[in-house]
């Protein structure tokens, strides 16, 4: 046997904070806003849950100011389940963040769905244990997230829309901003880091391994079993559903049938088998139909 | 040590091929490891996929996930066959929780999930491991299991105050901690060789 005295242990680490996104890879992270809810995204596969008091649509439709939900709602969610829970932060609201890691939520997402509440500035998340997920639409903003602690980016899309088109775009941009990294020169990397407006430290990093640092999971749009296909072909490590379970015909149903195109992303028979006989996906918007006002994507900088 | 034996040498012309459960999690760190070591590597995400394997790796996810995937699959059945007949598997953290009593049946062991908290108690430590040579293991734990219960043919490896984080039985191994994101390989090295499957080091000419 091996020493069974007490082991020291360095708890929340970037590490371990990288490494739970790590843990997440491949799966389907499940905005729920009941722990009734949260049992049934569960018991369909979810990797996680990220519990909100209003899916993104609604947040969409009813307008005013976006918070951080009750504590009372979120416990009833981690009393819910096993698996890690997140929940939201407004972008710069490093008290709503002090809150939810106080109830030892898993995942902090600061978030654009949200009402932002400060302009210029995202919460410094290296003051804190809990680890952060944030949203980004091109490299720049994904590693101007990570210099500030973020342990887990995910592409932004247009959340409450059921419109994949954003998702696509922000995703295809850091894949081909990060390619395109890689073939420069080391004495040209500083000028695209000032172009790419990121930490040069990172900027090489990036260049030297051809990824991201923290894992990439792919947000905003994402409605049916082809679309977390679509997204995990093109480079997503897996995919957040906000609105698209609970408000489609059957959520059940189509949350086990996106879990499992999400695992076999890349054989088009099993996702032709999970698309079939789902009902009614959400109800959903054009988002070149909004108006510029509308868009939560440009929230954060 | 253990007084285990391990399965014999093998003789092959090209590499063993190691299989890495592959429905949800940190699948390909096991995958790039176990190629750097030298070994080929395989996704298993259905039972054909089974076929021909030398050993199985169950990784990293959130074991909620594979246990539903192994159902939908139809893999639970396959892989106890595959237990049975002799393949060594190796388990870590939401792999050891599949292999236990509750869940694949495979190892003797009943895992306690998140038994040492949320994700702010995940942690790093570093210990001996009982057979791994070359001092103390760096240990990333996350959201991690302990085994609460074991029966006799289990051998415990290491312990975090108290509990067991590191078991063998048989050509089983399981542990609780995640080396596949250390970036250090005698775990996964330790593991081929119990199996037998550890390439021999390049010949220099």
């Amino acid at each position: 046997m091996s020493t069974n005295g007490h082991i020291a242990r360095d708890e929340s680490t970037f590490t371990t904070k990288a490494g739970l996104a790590e843990m997440l890879k491949g799966g389907v992270i499940m905005d729920v806003v009941t722990p009734e809810q949260a049992r049934i995204a569960e018991a369909a596969g979810a990797a996680a849950v990220m519990a909100l008091e209003r899916v993104p649509a609604d947040i969409r439709r009813d307008g005013g100011v976006a918070r951080m939900s009750d504590p009372e709602m979120i416990k009833g969610i981690q009393e819910a389940v096993s698996i890690p829970v997140m929940a939201k932060a407004r972008i710069g609201h490093f008290a709503e963040a002090q809150v939810l890691e106080a109830l030892e939520v898993d995942y902090i997402d600061e978030s654009e769905v949200l009402t932002p509440a400060d302009t210029a500035n995202h919460i410094d998340k290296w003051a804190f244990k809990a680890p952060f997920v944030c949203g980004a639409t091109n490299l720049g903003e994904a590693l101007r997230r990570i210099g500030e602690g973020a342990a887990m980016i995910r592409s932004k899309g247009e959340a409450g829309t059921g419109d994949i088109v954003n998702a696509v775009t922000h995703l295809r941009k850091i894949r081909s901003e990060i390619r395109w990294l890689t073939v420069l020169g080391p004495e040209e990397l500083a000028s695209a880091a000032k172009e790419l407006q990121a930490p040069l430290p990172l900027v090489r990093q990036v260049a030297a391994d051809g990824n991201l640092p923290v894992v990439l999971f792919c947000a905003g749009g994402i409605a049916t079993p082809a679309d977390a296909s679509l997204v995990m072909q093109l480079g997503a490590e897996g995919v957040f559903v906000g609105s698209g379970i609970f408000k489609s015909s059957n959520p059940e149903q189509r949350a086990r049938a996106i879990v499992e195109a999400t695992t076999h992303y890349a054989d088009p028979e099993r996702v032709a088998a999970a698309s079939t006989g789902l009902g009614a996906a959400m109800e959903s918007i054009e988002t070149s139909k909004l108006g510029a006002e509308q868009l939560l994507s440009p929230r954060g900088w | 040590m253990s007084t285990e034996a391990s399965a014999p040498a093998r003789l092959a012309a090209e590499p063993p091929l190691v299989g890495v459960l592959a429905l949800q999690g940190d699948f390909e760190a096991h995958e790039r490891m176990l190629g750097a070591i030298g070994v080929r590597t395989r996704q298993v995400r259905v039972p054909a996929d089974l076929d021909g394997l030398d050993a199985l790796v169950l990784p990293g996810g959130e074991s909620t996930v594979m246990s539903l995937g192994v159902a939908r699959e139809g893999l639970a059945e396959p892989l106890r066959a595959l237990a049975a007949a002799g393949l060594p598997m190796f388990g870590t953290c939401a792999g050891m929780i599949m292999l236990d009593r509750e869940h694949l049946g495979i190892l003797d062991v009943v895992a306690e999930r998140n038994a040492f908290g949320r994700q702010l108690h995940s942690f790093e430590a570093s210990f001996e491991l009982d057979g791994v040579p070359g001092g103390p293991v760096h240990a990333i734990f996350i959201r991690a299991p302990w085994i609460r219960e074991h029966g006799p043919a289990v051998s415990v490896l290491a312990s975090v105050d108290g509990h067991p984080v590191a078991v063998r039985q048989g050509l089983v191994l399981a542990l609780s901690f995640h080396p596949e994101l250390t970036g250090e390989d005698r775990l996964h090295r330790f593991f081929l060789s119990l199996a037998g499957l550890l390439p021999e080091p390049a010949k220099e000419d």
